[in-house]
């Protein structure tokens, strides 16, 4: 019953994201084009909100439903890492046309090649963390 | 939504053999009650929510993608080219998939996020990491799509 709330969320999640076409490989594409105003309105929306959302959460020391105080931790400081995998990952983004959100939603929506998408991504961070050590950060 | 893909190496097993997937799974249990909840809402948009499944792109776009070889660009969901089951039968389009998600998987926990953890989240809490990440974000899919794409489909 304690995870009701996180089933809930997920299914809202993925009805927001597939309807509002933010998990249609086109919609990437277009984006990374900047051919059209879509998913900037999408992710500048949603980071708009959360900024609100979060500044009230600090500033009213708002507390989660089970009643324990919100604590978000911050990023850790660097740039390596972030320039670095940040590329990668968009490299991948815009191959794929979808991010790891969208695979989950993909198949359930019965798109079956994003499987592949998925177990693709499984394998890069299972490789991932075997080379790790070896990575600057 | 790209630590869930930790979640599973570490249930997998992945602990034996990198540090990285040793660590308490069971406390992420919650993030994949949330990604069973985003399958479910995938199936309930695609198939009650979603009558029209074609997607209004810029016209330029529908033309580039066109002359990229992607015949009926947004008349469809998603291009039938690379997600159709047809598809996978040209072992080309295996590889695009399948490297596609690698480097996705790889650079999220390399980058330490994901569009949700660093472009979403990360912003909203004004983080400057986050921004590092999705500036790299943008630098790997602009050189994908300008670069790369006219030697992969064209």
């Amino acid at each position: 019953m304690k995870y009701l709330k996180f089933l809930l969320i997920g299914v809202f999640f993925g009805i927001v994201l597939y309807k509002s076409e933010a998990v249609s490989w086109y919609r990437i594409y277009e984006m990374f084009r900047f051919e059209s105003f879509h998913m900037y309105g999408i992710i500048g929306s949603a980071v708009g909100l959360g900024v609100l959302a979060i500044q009230l959460i600090k500033r009213n020391r708002l507390k989660s439903f089970d009643g324990e105080a919100i604590h978000i931790a911050p990023k850790e400081m660097g740039l390596t890492r972030y320039l670095l995998g940040g590329c990668l990952f968009g490299l991948g983004w815009a191959l794929a046309g979808a991010c790891p959100g969208p695979m989950y939603i993909l198949a359930g929506a019965g798109y079956w090649p994003i499987l592949i998408v998925l177990f693709g991504a499984i394998l890069g961070t299972f490789t991932y963390g075997i080379v790790k050590k070896h990575l600057p950060h | 939504m790209s630590s869930n893909l930790r979640t599973v190496c570490a249930i997998g097993g992945g602990g034996k053999v990198a540090d990285f997937f040793r660590f308490d799974w069971k406390s992420q249990i919650w993030n994949l009650v949330v990604v069973a909840g985003a399958i479910i809402g995938g199936f309930i948009a695609h198939h009650y929510l979603t009558p029209d499944p074609s997607i209004a792109l810029n016209p330029v776009t529908v033309d580039r993608l066109q002359s990229l070889g992607f015949e009926n660009a947004g008349s469809s969901y998603l291009p039938q080219e690379l997600f159709s089951l047809d598809g996978l039968s040209n072992p080309k389009n295996l590889a695009i998939l399948l490297i596609g998600g690698f480097l996705v998987g790889f650079g999220a926990r390399y980058a330490g996020g994901c569009t949700s953890g660093h472009a979403i989240s990360g912003l909203s809490n004004l983080q400057l990491p986050s921004l590092i990440a999705v500036i790299g974000f943008f630098i790997g899919g602009l050189t994908m799509i300008y670069f790369l794409y006219p030697l992969i489909f064209g």
